[in-house]
């Protein structure tokens, strides 16, 4: 194996194009395990850290673009993303240890495409957008259309995810990310529910996103959740028509971590709870003047 | 295959080293530096004996490339004392038996020192969360745990010699 650390997408462009058993990182923390456990050696490991693009976090007026493989402690101390999406920051935090923290990356955890990622239900939630570079050029698509199966991307050898992009929420909005782990810190969700709601002046629903991880191959959108929410106050008879469509929404697997049953009953119950955070959030005074904080 | 050449710092020593493109930052220290203190105990980031810190932050550096050191500042736990003097995070470990067969601690200590220097005064709650990423077999880590609250009191006191 050779290292390359390109300093420009450009360059790891070109890099992959004429590797095509090169395989890029930012972290690592997926791909070193996947290659010590028998996976086939890439023959180049091409370092992402060293493009600026990659690693920057900034915002605007109107947005914030998140590198790809900007370090997850990097994104949990951005003052800017902890008050926009609370939510998306909570999912980004409980990515691993205080060392994995370090290197960890949105990019690296969509590009891993894991069902059990945290952050990719939080990132639909939020309706984030990925910019992926190739021999094409630049394209930007929804976070949603990455992750097509487990370890499966939409995306074209020699393609990589440069950067995210946020808008900033409207006016009395905000998120909310939870999830089942039989233990409280470094272990992979059960299920992972993640909601993003909006409320009129007299506390009703206008917009809500609701989506579940680790139920699915792939993010699950709970549609028919959403539209129990939307024009209504999260009162409880709203909340058990969430909960319960969210529920019947999950199409979960058995495995050691958690029946096909009980992950199905516990969507509903954190996506509901994930829906009452993110309600509770988006009535705080401060978010009434949306975008600027 | 030509060796990557890596001109870095290792507990405030220039040091260059030989390693291959492939190889990571762990096995470069034990094989390529001679630093035998870091160690693998799971490969996989699980477990933190491997913990050292690199420009400021604590990796496990069994996910680390040795190449990605090129130029960077490396902290293990062989440059945590002072000569003969123990940091106070090792001789509260010692005073309070948070050890037992050894092959977690230089991970733990390095952990340790890294929460201390971002939170000097951590409450219990703080320190479990930030010692999450190192498993301890033997001791049930509430020695450990005791030990780095001590620690951080001694520091705080100025009776630590702290650096």
């Amino acid at each position: 194996m050779r290292y390359a650390s390109p300093t420009t997408v450009a360059e790891a462009v070109d890099l992959l194009g004429s590797e095509p058993q090169a395989r890029v990182y930012a972290g690592a923390t997926d791909l070193i395990p996947q290659i010590r456990s028998g996976r086939p050696e890439p023959t180049v490991m091409v370092d992402l850290k060293h493009i600026a693009r990659l690693c920057a976090i900034a915002d605007s007026e109107t947005s914030f673009t998140v590198g790809a493989a900007a370090p997850t402690a990097d994104v949990c101390a951005h003052a800017g993303l902890v008050v926009a999406f609370p939510g998306l920051v909570e999912a980004s935090s409980l990515i691993g240890s205080d060392q994995i923290q370090n290197r960890s990356s949105w990019g690296g955890n969509l590009a891993n495409a894991s069902p059990a990622a945290d952050t990719p239900p939080s990132l639909v939630a939020n309706h984030a957008r990925v910019v992926i570079a190739g021999p094409g050029g630049e394209r930007t698509v929804g976070v949603e259309e990455v992750a097509i199966g487990p370890g499966q991307t939409s995306m074209s050898p020699g393609e990589f995810i440069v950067e995210f992009e946020l808008d900033r929420p409207p006016a009395r909005t905000a998120d909310a990310y939870l999830r089942m782990t039989p233990r409280t810190e470094m272990d992979i969700a059960v299920v992972g529910a993640a909601a993003r709601v909006t409320l009129d002046a007299e506390g009703r629903v206008t917009e809500a996103t609701i989506t579940l991880g680790a139920v699915a191959p792939t993010v699950v959108r709970a549609a028919d959740a959403e539209t129990a929410l939307v024009g209504n106050e999260p009162a409880d008879d709203v909340l058990d028509r969430v909960e319960a469509a969210a529920s019947a929404v999950a199409d979960p697997i058995d495995d050691k971590r958690g029946t096909v049953a009980y992950r199905r009953k516990v969507a509903g119950v954190l996506a509901r709870r994930a829906v009452v955070i993110a309600a509770q959030r988006a009535a705080e005074p401060q978010r009434g003047r949306g975008g600027q904080q | 295959m030509s060796r990557v050449h890596v001109t870095c710092t290792i507990n405030g020593d220039p040091v260059e080293f030989l390693c291959d493109g492939g190889q990571t930052l762990l096995d470069a220290l034990r094989d390529e530096v001679g630093l035998t203190g870091a160690k693998e105990g799971c490969g996989t980031g699980d477990c933190g004996t491997c913990s050292v810190v690199m420009d400021g932050r604590l990796l496990c550096s069994c996910l680390v490339l040795a190449a990605e050191a090129e130029g960077s500042i490396v902290s293990t736990v062989e440059g945590m004392a002072d000569g003969d003097d123990l940091h106070p995070l090792q001789q509260c470990f010692l005073e309070g038996a948070a050890l037992q067969c050894g092959i977690c601690t230089p991970g733990f200590l390095i952990a340790a020192k890294a929460l201390l220097d971002r939170n000097p005064d951590p409450t219990e709650t703080e320190v479990r969360y930030g010692l999450a990423g190192n498993l301890c077999r033997c001791t049930g880590y509430d020695k450990i745990v005791r030990s780095v609250m001590d620690a951080a009191k001694k520091i705080n006191a100025g009776t630590g010699d702290h650096h």
